[in-house]
């Protein structure tokens, strides 16, 4: 099903992670890599994954792709989208006692405090361990990932 | 059931962190493993053959929730090294930014990761499905720390102006009166909320902790003073490594905190509101009064009320630093690098944050040693685990186990290495 990106929806590119855990830091690192392509045009950030803080970083007329390095059990370097517009997330998401990413994607819809967009994509970590760097399959996704999401704000529909 | 164990997995995250094994034996607890909490060990070798510049901001990847109090420990620390000493409204706006820090870390553990399991909801998700108007209060309170943080750090995580000597950049007057409106509508839903936690209902349970905290001449303790205990010790921070240390523990990869001769203790809030409320101000010591919080508080699951009544502080010194200021001439004091040993300890949110630098002659970090607050607590959260499960040890499994994290929630352990107990594993 075909849904228009309405113009007056401003883009948001948030990228979560930390930089001294390896894999961790590929939400960072796939921002980065998108400012520097996409220059000072969209709105972009880097943020720690705190839940209650993120979902202070949007409004309702926000599209945001949020971006996260992903544990789901998928081989490393899988890229994942999920439209959490639309869909709840799946339980596997959720770490049950910190307050991250997907309490605060859940939370928001609770409180009807949802952007108009909200995409998560990320790329299926390999190591979490302490450490700077990502591994190499890792690695290989961050240019993968940031093409699908200039693409998809540049068009006017998202599928 | 006389023959149990209970084993705490985590979800596969951050893999070999954050798990607890509880085993009975014939109605009895024959053995509490808990492992929450790395120690930032890799923090440690990677400041090695760094500038000194580099501490703030490396520490304050520590932790995502208490950057801020990772920064002033390694400043503090390297001030020491140096012989500096940052003072005036300097001083004050490095202690406005850590109250910045208690409301956004209280308030978030207090509302969405506390309140949850005395209000019956297993999470603060399900909680917001039934009361959506505490929630928004605790967002809104929460993200005036958040705003504090950012004016004065430039950026909410891991903030960019503090700097060894002061600031890169302070603030006008105007920006921080902007504050003034906020901080005071802020200070009033903190004594609402002390007010409400004193209101829920605690198990019994009484624990004879060895409290360590700062304690300063003038002020309740957030940057800097003496390190003091409820047995008595009273000793300059740099004695720290006399009296405390990490013992290697067989069953885990973490070190744990013991002082020499006593064993276990207890840093965070209960200790530094046991051994200071005479510092607290007098709206707070008011507020505590009205609730009934007096008297050496040794219930650990009444650290509820404590964040709250630290959080109403919070806002109370904010907004008497901000009704005071006066921008400083400069953004920080002048900055002369020699070799030598520099001490430097702090209270974060969740305890005494201690940091000690030896610095060479080129101003280059030769080796650090960091001990934060969730590490020293680890025996005795095993302690308190041991006693909660021996004091419930007929319940169903599923609610031993719940009562197990509680008894661990109660102190509030650090967000970005804390455990995520999903799976449970029964032998």
């Amino acid at each position: 099903m075909k849904k228009d990106v309405p113009h007056s929806c401003r883009p948001i590119v948030i990228g979560i992670g930390n930089e001294f855990r390896s894999d961790d830091a590929l939400g960072i690192l796939v921002a980065r890599e998108f400012r520097r392509r996409a220059g000072e045009s969209i709105s972009v950030r880097e943020m720690s994954g705190e839940g209650t803080s993120l979902l202070e970083s949007w409004g309702p007329d926000d599209c945001v792709w949020l971006i996260d390095a992903v544990s789901s059990g998928s081989p490393p370097g899988t890229i994942h989208r999920i439209d959490a517009t639309q869909t709840q997330l799946p339980a596997w998401f959720f770490s049950s006692h910190a307050f991250g990413v997907a309490e605060a994607v859940e939370l928001a819809r609770t409180l009807g405090r949802l952007p108009r967009r909200l995409i998560l994509c990320g790329i299926e970590a390999g190591e979490f361990k302490e450490g700077v760097g990502l591994s190499d399959r890792v690695l290989r996704s961050v240019p993968e990932l940031v093409t699908m999401i200039q693409e998809e704000l540049k068009s006017e529909t998202i599928a | 059931m006389k023959n149990r164990i209970i084993k705490v997995d985590h979800l596969a995250r951050v893999e070999g962190e954050g798990s607890l094994f509880v085993k009975i034996t014939e109605g009895q607890v024959v053995d509490v493993k808990l492992r929450i909490f790395e120690p930032p060990r890799f923090f440690e070798a990677f400041l090695r053959d760094r500038e000194y510049t580099e501490a703030p901001d490396i520490t304050a990847r520590i932790c995502g929730i208490c950057p801020i109090a990772y920064q002033m420990s390694a400043v503090h620390a390297v001030e020491d090294a140096f012989g500096i000493s940052v003072e005036g409204q300097l001083r004050e706006l490095r202690r406005l930014i850590y109250c910045g820090e208690w409301i956004e870390s209280h308030v978030l553990h207090i509302y969405m990761l506390h309140a949850p399991d005395f209000l019956g909801y297993e999470d603060a998700l399900m909680m917001a499905k039934d009361k959506p108007q505490l929630v928004e209060k605790a967002l809104k309170l929460k993200k005036i720390g958040n705003d504090i943080v950012a004016l004065l750090g430039g950026r909410e995580i891991h903030p960019i102006n503090v700097k060894v000597g002061g600031f890169y950049r302070v603030p006008s007057k105007a920006e921080l009166r902007s504050l003034v409106d906020r901080l005071r509508w802020g200070r009033d839903a903190a004594v609402e909320t002390a007010q409400l936690t004193a209101t829920l209902d605690f198990p019994d349970f009484d624990v004879e902790y060895e409290f360590v905290s700062l304690r300063h001449p003038e002020e309740y303790p957030m940057n800097g003073g003496r390190i003091v205990s409820s047995s008595g010790l009273d000793i300059a921070i740099k004695e720290f490594e006399f009296h405390f240390e990490e013992r290697h523990v067989a069953h885990s990869n973490a070190l744990h905190g013991y002082e020499k001769g006593k064993g276990a203790y207890c840093v965070g809030p209960l200790a530094r509101y046991n051994l200071n409320f005479d510092k607290l101000s007098v709206l707070a010591q008011q507020v505590a009064r009205d609730i009934k919080l007096t008297g050496q508080i040794r219930n650990q699951f009444k650290s509820i009320i404590v964040r709250s009544i630290e959080t109403v502080y919070a806002f109370d010194e904010a907004l008497r630093i901000v009704e005071q200021y006066e921008p400083p001439a400069e953004a920080s004091v002048p900055v002369e690098p020699k070799a030598g040993i520099g001490f430097g300890a702090s209270e974060a949110p969740r305890g005494m944050l201690y940091h000690r630098y030896r610095i060479g002659d080129n101003g280059m970090i030769r080796d650090a040693k960091i001990v934060p607050p969730t590490a020293q607590n680890q025996p005795t959260i095993e302690n308190d685990v041991r006693k909660f499960v021996t004091q419930n040890i007929d319940l169903p499994r599923e609610e031993l186990t719940w009562k197990c994290e509680q008894a661990v929630r109660n102190y509030d352990p650090c967000i970005s290495c804390a455990t995520h107990f999903v799976r449970l594993e029964v032998e």
